[in-house]
Order: C-alpha cells, then structure tokens, then sequence
C-alpha cells in the first residue's frame, strides 16, 4: 500500500536523471533540422549517422579521443604510483617530518585549481611544456586525495606482517613492494577509477594549456566546438556529448563498486 | 640494498654515539625506516612543490605584482604594486556582479542540492529495498559525467521551443521560458542543472550515515508515539548533523568554483547575469592580465576558506 508510491517517486526520480542522457543519445542520430523541430520528436525519424562520421572524420575527434585517453592513463599509473608510495609512508614508517607531512599534504586537499592555475601557466610555459603531453599530465601526476585515500586505507593494514617480514630481514622497500602494496589492490581500484574520471572530465587545466588543436582533450574540444563556429551543428554537439559521456558511464558502471566504496572511506568524490 | 647503504648515515644522524646494548639496532631500525620513507616520499614531493605548493604561493606573490602577458618569460621582472589588484578587483563593477552571481549559484543551490539528496537518501533507505543499488547507481551516474557534456546537453534540454523541460512543462500547461536567454531564469537553470548533476554524491554520503544509524533511535521514537516527520526531523537529523556538515562544505567548495556552466551554456550572459568569478577570472587571464587574474583566484580561495572554517565551527556547536 505504501510501498508502491515510494517506488513510483523513485522511478519517477530515475526517468529524471536518465531522461538528458536519453535525450542526447536519441538526438546524436537526427539531423539539425530534426533537433529544432517543435514540438520535439523522441526517436529519430530517419536515424542518421552522419553526426558520428563527420565527428570522427571532418571534426578530428578520434585524435582528441586519443588525447584524453592518453592522459588519463598516464595520471592515473602516477597517482596509483606516487600516492601508494607516500600513503604508506605516512600511515606505517616512523620518520622525522611525518607529521609536518600529512599536515603540508591535507592543507591543499582543498585547494581549488583555480588557485593555482596561473603561475602554473607561466611555469609550465617557462619549461617549454605548454601545449604538450607533459605540460597536460606533469601538474595531475600527484593528488592529495590519493595520498589520503591510500593513508587510510594502510592504516587499517595489520602491523605484524611488517614486523614478520623485517625479522626475516625483508628490506623496508621490499615491505612496502611486496608485502603490503598488493593488500591494497581494493583501495587502487578505487583510487584508479576515480584519477581515471576525474582526469577524463578535467576542463580548466587542459582549455589553458592545450593551445592547438592536437593537443585538445575532449572536455576541450567539446566545449570549444559549442561556443565556437560549430554552436548551432546541434546534431554533431549531440554526437561529441555522447563520446565524451559513454566510455565514463561504461567504466563507472562496471566499476561502479569501487566508486563507491572509495566515498565511503574517504567521504569525498 | 639502498636501505643498507643508507642506514649508517641515518643511523648516525639519529645517534651518534652507538650504545652496546639493544640500541644501536632499535635505531637503525629507524634510520632504515626513515630512509625508506623519504625514498618513498621523494617523488610525490617533487611533484607536490612544484605543481600544487608553489602555485599557491606564486600565485599569491603575482597577485602583488603588475604581470601581464608580455612578462610571461621574465616572470621575476615585473614590479611590486602592494594591493593595487584586490583593490581594482573589488572596485570593478563586472567582478561584483560575478561575485553576487557566485554567491547566489551557492546559497540556493548548496541547501537545494542537499534536501533533494537526503529526500533521495530516506527514500531509498526506508522505502526502497528491493532494486535499491539500481537506483543508488541511477542517480549517481551524473556525478561521474564531464559538466562540459551534461552542459552541452542541458543547452538543448532547456531549449526554449523544441527542449525537453518546456516539452514536459508543455504537457501540465505551463508555458515555458527562454530559460538561458532569460536574465531572470538564467541562473536558476544553472543551479537546476548543478543539483541533477551533482545530489548523487551527497546522497551516497547521506545513505552510509543513515545506515550508521541504529534501527533502536527509531524504535525508541515509534514507542513515544511521534510521527514519522517528528522522528525524522528530531532523532536522524541532529543525528546527520557531522554528514549534513561535511557535505555541505564540500558541495559548496566546489559550487563556489563554477566555471564550465557558463562557459557552455551561457558565456556569462545574459548581460553577466551567470558571469561566475572563476569564469571572470579566466577572461581576464585570457586578456593577459595575469595578476589581476591571480588576485581574483585569491579572493576566491580566502573566501572558500573562510566559509569552510565558519561551517565547521557553526554546525560543531550546539
């Protein structure tokens, strides 16, 4: 009796949240005469796919495509990297300097990168590095809420394991490496998915210091074409939505797990 | 074998005069762990300095500074102004406005994305047991999107005759406006956009916090007779008080940053009415006005830093 109201609200919720994205993936098949039409058609009338062909021919995407993919993985295989490293540190080594650390390290946990993005440009351009792959990854290969996440996630490892391993006379490093890092492959996943989708949807950074069009990421590319010459392609718009969207929404819902967990050990998205 | 090569210097910087007892290998112990933890530590504070630390206080250097775009290669030969920047930034009439906008995108958008994440949140905790990873994975899927494609898409959706909401609206007999065009609804078609995006994140905050919950709160109120509303209000809420803090500081950090919405969207129009300061601050940046834009992100950082400090202290007491 009460139950059925409760799960039409929800799926009423559902319809809302999925509506957008139905509607763009409707949309990227029709022709802009078909997308203005009013009123509005639901399905495509007579689907085409020449949004897609012209995105992945004319419009260069596959190279833009190439580019956030490339991107991503490579900060993502840094954060894993770096952040595990210093996350161990910090919750397992009794060094001089920890404390002091941790406190450097979650200070800028909040840091905006608007903050910081100017002299960034002006430092990555002073190295050469503006409007190529490392000026791109080289500010996101380190995260403080790697370093967070993966702090936490090592304290709550047992101390006997260490403590067993440095009778046998195993080498700090060796502990770390082949002792406790593999019992963090939960935590990884989590902290990778995450990297991974932060640095695929990434904007501000990626508009500064891509400055031609072979270095552009998606997010950049995406934007650019709606704001520029391209504004009123509504259809290709649609099309360029759906493959900046689709890969993340595929990756989430496989991992869609791991994403979740990685809230609930740190509290932040 | 570096750990090795590297204990007798440590080992000596921890004690230099060795005792014959167990200590000299209780510190070794810490000189190996020292050393392996500074190896450890090594490329993330490179890293750290150069790409996180450094800008942010570079960035509070060059907002003192007159740097333009023509210094960009001799950074370190521009002149001191003092304060000039924050002053011609608090004086400048658009920097107001992006700064009133900012404030109105946070402090409507902020409360409004969270009621609708805890009404999701007890929704699907109370009522919603069967299929409910179905749905907490549904309304979470906008969170993980780009904003530029969700704002891409919502251009469309909020178009004025042939969009998706003037449509539904169309149905129940509302006539619609030319939501982004609109000086009045502009901003609230943003904010509208922001909570659909982003609620699925504090929901599942909101959702571990409920279930953290013991099911005897609730029993101990259905035995004193208050209503469901009563129990809610009374019991879970002052409960969700540390969740109900943390994500509203973080929402509102991140609200207080908004920058591709108008980008996409709107460009900041019309007449600025969605001009945010980020965005303000990246045309101006774009003008090559480097230190006016770094005094603007500092404003902006103080501001979110101050508001974060008052949230914490405002929802600790009581």
């Amino acid at each position: 009796m009460r139950r059925w109201w409760i799960y039409l609200i929800a799926v009423l919720g559902l319809i809302a949240v999925a509506a957008p994205f139905v509607w763009m993936l409707l949309g990227s098949f029709k022709t802009d005469g078909e997308l203005l039409r009013v009123p509005p058609t639901w399905l495509p009338e007579a689907p085409t796919n020449g949004n897609y062909s012209e995105l992945f021919g004319k419009a260069n995407f596959p190279r833009y495509f190439f580019n956030s993919t490339l991107v991503a993985l490579v900060v993502t295989a840094g954060n894993l990297t770096f952040c595990s490293m210093l996350g161990y540190a910090l919750a397992k080594l009794n060094f001089k300097g920890r404390t002091p650390l941790f406190v450097l390290v979650m200070g800028t946990l909040m840091v905006p990168g608007m903050v910081t993005f100017v002299p960034l440009f002006v430092l990555v351009t002073n190295a050469g590095l503006a409007n190529s792959y490392p000026g791109l990854i080289l500010p996101f290969l380190v995260s403080p809420f790697g370093v967070f996440l993966m702090r936490q996630f090592f304290a709550g490892l047992p101390d006997d394991l260490m403590d067993a391993a440095r009778v046998d006379g195993t080498s700090e490093l060796g502990i770390f490496g082949r002792i406790m890092l593999p019992l963090t492959r939960p935590a990884l996943a989590t902290l990778g998915i995450l990297t991974f989708l932060g640095s695929w949807n990434n904007f501000l950074w990626p508009l500064v210091i891509a400055q031609t069009e072979d270095k552009y990421t998606l997010p950049v590319a995406l934007a650019l074409y709606s704001t520029g010459q391209n504004a009123q392609h509504y259809g290709l718009l649609m099309a360029g939505a759906v493959v900046v969207v689709v890969p993340v929404l595929v990756i989430f819902l496989a991992f869609q797990r791991h994403v979740t967990k990685g809230i609930a050990i740190t509290g932040i998205k | 074998m570096s750990s090795a090569t590297l204990k007798g210097p440590a080992a000596q910087a921890v004690g230099p005069t060795p005792r014959p007892s167990s200590k000299p290998r209780r510190s070794g112990a810490v000189g190996r762990q020292t050393a392996a933890a500074w190896i450890l530590a090594l490329p993330f504070a490179v890293l750290f300095l150069a790409f996180t630390a450094g800008p942010v206080l570079g960035s509070l250097g060059m907002s003192f500074t007159d740097m333009k775009q023509r210094d960009l290669r001799t950074p370190f030969a521009v002149n001191g102004v003092g304060f000039d920047n924050y002053v011609k930034a608090l004086s400048d009439e658009t920097f107001r406005k992006a700064a009133f906008n900012t404030a109105y995108f946070v402090v409507i958008g902020v409360p409004l994305t969270l009621v609708v994440a805890l009404a999701a949140a007890v929704l699907l905790d109370k009522g919603v047991k069967k299929f409910q990873s179905l749905f907490r994975v549904g309304y979470y899927l906008p969170v993980v999107t780009s904003i530029v494609a969700v704002a891409v898409i919502w251009r469309f959706v909020l178009a004025p005759d042939s969009g998706l909401l003037n449509t539904v609206l169309g149905w129940i007999g509302i006539d619609g406006p030319n939501w982004l065009a609109s000086k009045t609804w502009a901003m609230p078609s943003l904010i509208m956009m922001a909570v659909w995006r982003n609620f699925g994140s504090a929901m599942i905050i909101f959702l571990a916090g409920l279930q953290g919950i013991p099911h005897t709160v609730e029993e101990a109120g259905q035995l004193d007779g208050a209503s469901a509303w009563k129990r809610f209000r009374y019991l879970i809420v002052p409960l969700l008080r540390p969740t109900i803090l943390f994500t509203s500081v973080v929402t509102g950090i991140g609200y207080l940053q908004f920058f591709e919405e108008p980008f996409v969207m709107t460009q900041g129009g019309p007449l600025n009415s969605t001009l945010s300061v980020s965005m303000y601050t990246y045309q101006q940046f774009g003008f090559g006005n480097y230190s006016l834009a770094a005094s603007m992100s500092y404003i902006l950082f103080v501001v979110i830093a101050v508001l974060t400090f008052l949230q914490f202290r405002l929802l600790r007491e009581k």
